[in-house]
């Protein structure tokens, strides 16, 4: 019964979570050719808490619809290479509790 | 929306509403304008609200609100990986009116709050995001919004942004935060049946407790994680700077697993069943970097200029101070007919010179001494958990030779000595 056996997966904590997507992505990868050539790390598939980025082989992608909108992504990319706005008004996560 | 307001305030969160009831009470035309779906779906803490700062805006509000349990115990676990040192307080003073602070689930709370300010006369507008602050002549006169036709103009405008407050970076009155300034915090409510919260917790009805939890609890990274008792839910989360999760590749939701799966942990929470996943940043930078918060028209408040307590993890109640604060100086603003910075900066001054100011002001240099120190999270949590455990363990040696064993066990001559160092500097970035 090692810790791994109990550790609940990340899709299984998103779908405690309501989101209200929106059409389009609030989110941005500046420049694609970055990820690709200069990122090794990719360290926003790392930290961010809800694994909206996803590596596929040459290009990064962002499921925004669940997305926490927590802002770490702006803020921890070392290359400051994503664009970051607010979902339209009325979209995006609605935390139901805490 | 061509009318012009007195004051629009931006976010609804507990710095936003305050400053929009107060205003409200005091006269002025108000609009208070909210992203999420209702004030509350964008918002996340852990889950202490502060009786006083809040019956500063509302007296008596606990006899009305919606609030989960008033805390009389405070816990503080030093963990190890198979051990925890806790210290308590626990007084009934607090069981009592009026009270030190509550329990609260934030969407339930704030909904009220926002409810409160209506009807003193706020104007609330939901699902409506703020794209920029319009300034002209160098003054903020408005705002922006993603509405068709959505353009809002009053004397002052209140960030009350969170967080992320894209409109005082917008207006260049801070810069972007370094991962080093924020602490990213996951949570997950959960829900447990009332009786067994009250038998785990040792707690009566109407009771509640909150742990702190330190060393293990961030696999040693700086941050901590919590346990608070809601009615039937705990609130459990974890929060790290951001800089510490890059630094040591780890995921945070892996994190709160691990959190949830702690021997010292697991107990507490064993048989209840997750409802909700939350992730947020928490402004960590401190005084050093709240930036300028004031300008021609236009105020910032709460998160939105880093104000939180992180050491005693205060915030709600910094929030709603300076959205008293920032009321009562636009409403001396509208008396004087002077939105200008130099009028707008009674705000700062009465934040500063109150708790607010001087709280932040006394733990200006802690988050960053314990990033670049790791040794405190990293050695001296398991050391004086090692400490603990041979002193308390009866094996047949004296307690001068435990003693002994302890000493030896704190290493060289050398590294006792930066032990006292760091100790005394410890001392010192809180003192």
């Amino acid at each position: 019964m090692g810790e791994q056996n109990n550790a609940q997966s990340i899709e299984a904590k998103q779908y405690l979570v309501r989101f209200n997507a929106d059409t389009k992505s609030h989110l941005h990868v500046k420049d694609e050719d970055i990820c690709l050539t200069q990122c090794p790390d990719k360290i926003c598939t790392i930290f961010c808490p809800a694994e909206i980025y996803k590596w596929e082989d040459i290009r990064m992608h962002v499921g925004y619809e669940g997305c926490h909108e927590c802002g770490s992504c702006r803020i921890g990319c070392p290359h400051q290479n994503i664009r970051w706005e607010y979902p339209k008004g009325g979209h995006g996560i609605v935390f139901r509790l805490a | 929306m061509s009318e012009k307001f007195d004051a629009i305030v931006v976010g609804a969160g507990p710095a936003g509403i305050s400053c929009a009831h107060d205003l409200a009470k005091g006269g002025a035309n108000v609009l208070l304008i909210e992203r999420g779906e209702y004030p509350g779906s964008k918002n996340v803490m852990g889950g202490v609200l502060y009786r006083k700062m809040m019956e500063d805006i509302i007296p008596e509000f606990y006899k009305e609100a919606p609030l989960e349990r008033p805390i009389v115990e405070q816990r503080f676990m030093m963990m190890e990986k198979e051990s925890a040192l806790t210290f308590s307080y626990k007084g009934l003073e607090w069981a009592k009116e009026p009270y030190n602070n509550f329990t609260v689930l934030r969407a339930k709370f704030d909904q009220w709050f926002a409810d409160k300010a209506v009807q003193q006369g706020a104007i609330l507008i939901n699902e409506t995001v703020v794209l920029e602050c319009i300034v002209e002549d160098g003054r903020v006169v408005g705002v922006r919004t993603d509405r068709p036709d959505g353009d809002v103009y009053a004397d002052v405008v209140v960030l009350a942004d969170g967080v992320n407050s894209l409109l005082a970076q917008s207006l260049g009155f801070h810069k972007e935060y370094k991962p080093n300034e924020v602490a990213l915090a996951t949570m997950e409510v959960l829900k447990l049946d009332k009786k067994i919260i009250e038998d785990r917790f040792n707690l009566e009805d109407n009771q509640g407790c909150t742990i702190e939890l330190f060393g293990d609890a961030t696999k040693g990274i700086v941050g901590t994680g919590f346990l608070y008792t809601n009615k039937d839910t705990l609130s459990l989360g974890v929060g790290t700077l951001l800089s510490g999760l890059i630094k040591h590749k780890i995921k945070p939701y892996e994190l709160l697993e691990y959190v949830k799966n702690h021997p010292m942990i697991r107990p507490y929470i064993q048989g209840s069943e997750p409802q909700e996943y939350l992730a947020h940043l928490i402004p960590e930078g401190g005084y050093n970097s709240m930036g300028k918060i004031v300008g021609d028209g236009v105020i910032v408040i709460g998160d939105a200029s880093q104000l939180v307590n992180a050491i005693h993890r205060e915030g709600s109640n910094l929030a709603m101070t300076s959205g008293r604060l920032a009321a009562e100086t636009v409403l001396l603003a509208k008396e004087a007919g002077d939105f200008s910075e130099r009028m707008l900066d009674h705000y700062r001054v009465k934040l500063l010179d109150g708790f607010v100011g001087q709280d932040m002001k006394k733990y200006k240099d802690s988050t960053h001494h314990f990033e670049k120190f790791p040794q405190y999270f990293e050695q001296y949590i398991p050391m004086v958990n090692r400490a603990a455990s041979q002193m308390f363990t009866v094996d047949g040696s004296s307690k001068w030779e435990k003693q002994k064993k302890i000493m030896k066990d704190l290493g060289s001559t050398k590294e006792k000595f930066k032990l006292a160092r760091d100790i005394y500097r410890a001392w010192k970035v809180v003192k």
